[in-house]
Order: C-alpha cells, then sequence, then structure tokens
C-alpha cells in the first residue's frame, strides 16, 4: 500500500516539475527597449547597418532574424516582430490582411557570368529567352560555342521573385542548380565557365562579372533613375491597424530619415527617400 | 597508506560497509525518501529524450498529414512533377524519394566498402602508431561540419567532375553520392574497429594454430564474429547519409528532376524541407511537413529492416 502511495507521490512530482520547466520556457518576454526586424535575406546587409548604428547611437537593442520575405511579413502579421522586411512588393492578399509596406531602398539585382565568358552585355529580353531555355547556348549571344548553364536561387527567395517577375519569366526557368543562397550563386558562377546566375548588386564580388542590361550598367544612378531595369524595392512591412510604439517608432524614424542616407547607399543599395 | 595485508583491509572495508548500512537502517526513512528523489531526478532526465522523440513524431503526424490528404496519397508519393509556387502548384515527391533512395545506395556502395577495408586493416594489420595516427585522423573527419564538406564539394568535386566527364555542369547527384559516400566514412570506420577489436583474440589464434594464413583469419573468422558491429556500422552510415540537407544542398544541384543520371541536378528529400522551408506558406509549407514525415518514417523502416535482419541472423547462429 504504502509502496503504491509513494508512486504516485513521485508522479505527481514528476509532473509538477514538468509543468514548471515548461512555464519557464513559455515564460520569456518581449523587451520593451528593443526593436526586433524579421525577413529577406537581400536586405540582411543594409537593415545590419542601420541597426548596428542604431543600437551604437540610442542604446537600444535591435535584432534581425533573416528568414525569408514571406517569414518576415507573416512574423509581422502575427505580431512576433516589430518590422517585417521584404524585398519585394506586398502581394494585394497581404495588403488586404491589413499590412503597409514603406520602400527603404531600391536594390539592383545583377545579372552575373564567370570572368572568363566573353559576352559582357545582354538585352533583357535575351535573359529572358536564356533562362526560359529559348537560348541553349553562348554562341547565340555573341559567346563561344558552349551550353549555358542556369544558376538560380530556390523557390519562395526574394531575389528569386525579383529576378523572375522583372524578367517575366515566372515558373518558366529551366535552372540547372537552385541555390540556398546569394554566396552559393556567386561560388557556383565563379566556378563554372559557362555560367549564367543573379544576385544582388551589393553582394556582387570580383568572382564574378556583372553584365549590362541593354548597355546599361547597375550602377547607383541607374538603379535610381530607373534605367537599370533589373531592379525591385526593399521594403518595410508593418500593420496598418498598430501604430509602430517607442523604440520600434524610433528606429523607423531613424532609417527612412536623410540621416540614413549614407549608411544605405554603403550597403550597396539605393535610398527611396 | 600502504596496505600490508590485504585481508585486514577487505575486513575492514566490510566492517565499514556493514557500519554505514546500519547506519542507515536507523535513517532509514530519510535516506529512502533521499533515494526516491534521485530515482524520480533520474527517471525525469531518461524522460527527457522519449519526451522528445515522441513530441516530434506527433508533431510530424500532425503537421504532415493534412497536406497529404488534401494533395492525394497517390498524387503525393507518386507525382513526378514539384513546382511549389506556381501559378497551378504541383506537389508530386517521387523525384526527392528516389533521388534520396539512389543517393543513399551510392553512398552506401562507395562508403562502405572502404570503410570496411579500413577498419579491418586498422584493427587487424596496421601497427599502434599507424593505428593511433590514422584513428585520429578518422575523428578529425567525422569532426567536420557538413557545410564544409559542402564548400569543399562545390569548389573541387562540381568543377571537378564537369572537367572530367566534360558535362555543361558539375553539380549533381554524383556530386551528392561522393559527399556523402565521404561522410559516412568515419561511422562505418569507428565502429567497425570497435567491433572487429572487441573478436575475441582466442579465435584468431585457434585459426592461426591450425593453419590458417592471417588473411584467411581476419575475413573468415574475425569478420564474421563482428558481423553484427559491422551491420550496425552500416544502419549508421545508412542513417547519416539518408538525412544529411546541409552538405547536398550545396553539390547536387538542387532542382526537382527525376534522377535518370549521375550528373542531373536533383533534390532530395532532406534538402526538398529545407530550401522552401524559409519562405513556404500555406499548403506548400504543410507539404513540407508532409515530406518530412515521409523521411522520418523512411529512416524508421530502414532502421526497423536492419534490425529486423540483425536479429534473424543472431538468432540463427545462436
Amino acid at each position: 500500500m504504502s509502496k503504491k502511495v509513494v508512486m504516485i507521490r513521485k508522479i505527481v512530482v514528476m509532473m509538477m516539475a514538468a509543468i514548471l520547466s515548461l512555464t519557464m520556457l513559455a515564460g520569456c518576454g518581449g523587451d520593451k527597449n528593443a526593436v526586433s526586424t524579421d525577413g529577406s535575406t537581400s536586405m540582411e546587409k543594409v537593415i545590419g547597418a542601420l541597426g548596428e548604428v542604431f543600437q551604437n547611437d540610442t542604446g537600444i537593442s535591435f535584432t534581425y532574424n533573416p528568414t525569408g520575405s514571406g517569414s518576415g511579413i507573416k512574423a509581422v502579421q502575427e505580431g512576433r516582430c516589430d518590422i517585417g522586411l521584404s524585398s519585394r512588393a506586398l502581394k494585394q492578399e497581404e495588403t488586404d490582411a491589413g499590412l503597409v509596406g514603406t520602400v527603404l531602398a531600391y536594390d539592383g539585382i545583377a545579372i552575373i557570368v564567370n570572368p572568363k565568358n566573353s559576352v559582357s552585355n545582354l538585352s533583357l529580353d535575351d535573359v529572358a529567352k536564356i533562362y526560359t531555355g529559348e537560348i541553349t547556348n553562348w554562341s547565340k549571344v555573341g559567346g563561344k560555342n558552349a551550353e549555358i548553364v542556369l544558376i538560380g536561387r530556390e523557390a519562395g527567395s526574394g531575389t528569386r521573385d525579383g529576378f523572375e517577375s522583372i524578367t517575366n519569366t515566372k515558373d518558366a526557368c529551366k535552372y540547372r542548380q537552385e541555390l540556398t543562397s546569394t554566396g552559393d550563386v556567386i561560388t557556383a558562377v565563379s566556378q563554372n565557365p559557362d555560367a549564367i546566375g543573379y544576385a544582388s548588386v551589393a553582394s556582387v564580388k570580383e568572382e564574378v562579372k556583372a553584365l549590362t542590361i541593354d548597355g546599361v550598367a547597375a550602377t547607383e544612378e541607374t538603379i535610381k533613375n530607373g534605367s537599370y531595369v533589373v531592379q525591385r524595392p526593399f521594403i518595410l512591412v508593418t500593420k496598418a491597424d498598430t501604430p509602430l510604439k517607442g523604440a520600434a517608432l524610433k528606429f523607423f524614424d531613424y532609417i527612412t530619415s536623410a540621416d540614413a542616407k549614407e549608411i544605405i547607399s554603403k550597403a550597396g543599395v539605393v535610398p527611396a527617400n | 597508506m600502504v596496505i600490508t595485508n590485504k585481508k585486514s583491509y577487505i575486513k575492514q572495508t566490510t566492517d565499514y560497509n556493514t557500519k554505514l548500512q546500519k547506519k542507515l537502517w536507523y535513517k532509514g526513512s530519510k535516506a529512502q525518501r533521499l533515494e526516491h528523489i534521485v530515482h524520480g531526478i533520474f527517471l525525469l532526465l531518461g524522460l527527457i529524450t522519449v519526451g522528445c522523440v515522441l513530441l516530434i513524431t506527433i508533431y510530424l503526424f500532425i503537421s504532415g498529414i493534412p497536406a497529404i490528404l488534401k494533395i492525394g496519397i497517390v498524387d503525393f508519393l507518386f507525382g513526378k512533377e514539384w513546382a511549389s509556387t506556381a501559378a497551378e502548384p504541383k506537389y508530386g515527391i517521387l523525384p526527392f524519394i528516389l533521388t534520396s533512395i539512389y543517393g543513399t545506395a551510392g553512398a552506401v556502395a562507395i562508403g562502405v566498402p572502404v570503410g570496411f577495408m579500413t577498419s579491418v586493416y586498422l584493427s587487424k594489420y596496421a601497427s599502434p602508431k599507424v593505428k593511433s595516427a590514422m584513428q585520429s585522423a578518422v575523428g578529425l573527419l567525422a569532426g567536420i561540419p557538413s557545410v564544409v564538406y559542402g564548400l569543399v564539394g562545390m569548389l573541387v568535386l562540381v568543377p571537378g567532375i564537369r572537367k572530367i566527364f566534360n558535362v555543361p555542369d558539375g553539380a549533381g547527384l554524383l556530386a551528392a553520392i561522393i559527399v556523402l559516400a565521404i561522410m559516412i566514412l568515419p561511422s562505418i570506420i569507428k565502429m567497425s574497429v570497435t567491433a572487429l577489436d572487441a573478436v575475441p583474440k582466442e579465435y584468431e589464434h585457434a585459426s592461426l594454430a591450425l593453419g590458417a594464413t592471417p588473411t584467411e583469419t581476419y575475413f573468415r573468422v574475425s569478420v564474421p564474429a563482428a558481423k553484427s558491429g559491422i551491420a550496425a556500422a552500416v544502419v549508421l552510415g545508412v542513417g547519416r547519409a539518408i538525412g544529411e540537407a546541409m552538405a547536398v544542398m550545396m553539390v547536387a544541384g538542387n532542382v526537382p528532376n527525376m534522377p535518370d543520371s549521375l550528373f542531373q541536378s536533383v533534390r532530395f528529400l532532406t534538402t526538398a524541407v529545407s530550401s522552401e522551408m524559409a519562405y513556404s506558406n500555406g499548403l506548400q509549407r504543410q507539404a513540407l511537413f508532409s515530406i518530412a514525415l515521409v523521411l522520418f518514417l523512411f529512416i524508421m523502416l530502414i532502421n526497423a529492416a536492419l534490425n529486423f535482419f540483425l536479429k534473424g541472423e543472431g538468432s540463427k547462429s545462436n
């Protein structure tokens, strides 16, 4: 009998301990004196730079969770972060759900090839034809006789979405490789003389060659004045019905102010304000 | 203290033990309670593992089943096309399933013979110095993070395959198989060496005394005696190969093609989940959970089949 009682007691103690530990885990609340952002991996550089300066100047702690545009938008919607970051324009269903987008900057998407490739200019139309598999050999666009290897990003990536919507090749791209980060795309293109890929202008390095599109190179000026056509907006996503408060509002005002301009352009993108 | 008389020392300690027991006996209830508490703590810690497994299993089933029902189990498992973000999305994961099977089989086909021979060499032929040097090298190989395997694969293996086989691009099934084969080597070697080292020396001595050569002895006596350990090593290798995502994602190309050739750009079950999870929503996200569920069942099935096979072998030889 007494053994049974002890057993029951033991079980009760164990359950209580389990419940206690669970509530402790769930108990971490949000910090009032902090601003959290969540979203586009393409915006890492610019938002990271802004966050760092903001944190140093005000002492308000800043966090950035690089999850992707879709996740960031969802995080704002569910109240898991203060400001969502999206590297594509908001969809109709997202604005219908009460979200507002504010353009922070414009990002040019560079079309990159291996430095050994003799081709240095393509028309936007050619780029689209190459990615849809209509043109499969570099000789058709003035290069050597070699099969074109198409490198792209994974489905759902902001850069891919940007690229495909600008070139009007949605769901029609015949990728040879779908990689999950800008760095991987650059590495893959730098390792294959016949490859073509796309990446944020800000992240293009010397290992690859950025093509001019219709004769226009991707520079700050050409992106801003719209003559370089492969470009997309970087958007700050907030909720329409719950205005930002405290630290988050301070941060939002700061990064959309003229003071932040220099930091934004240093990060390789073109400030919108 | 120098023990001069072993017997008296033993007596002393037994005396001490009985004293201790008596002491405990007097304070019986308190000690018992303490014992129960300690027992409870250990049980709780043990249950954490079981709890995690249960939680993951239940969670996977709950989040994985809705999409399968929505898509239809036949369309899902045997559909040949995956286009999750298209205007008319298609969710067929047969390419991923076949890729995972081919990839794992290829990795095992390369990794197991190499790993097995290496472990026979290390356990039986190598001199102690060579053995310790090679074993630490194997240990190091096991400690290399998978992203490093992926990076090296991207920079060396993929361009290498491109040049050697004269294909437009080297990323694909073959590159993934080679990376996986190297990644499963350490676990196969380590476990096989342990199993082979544990074979009683008497077996080998008896065989040698009967006139068998060392090589005959190792392959006819030691290896069969260690076969369950070696088979377990293979299971571990299969498990690691089928579950690897990061390294594979960097070298396999990740396009959801059917794996018709070694140079085809392919997507594994693991990479299908990890490459799209970050940006997914709605049915796409649910379908990714369903893929995870399929992968989970796959690993359970493989483990169960091999365990069954091992047990069957064990009871036959007894």
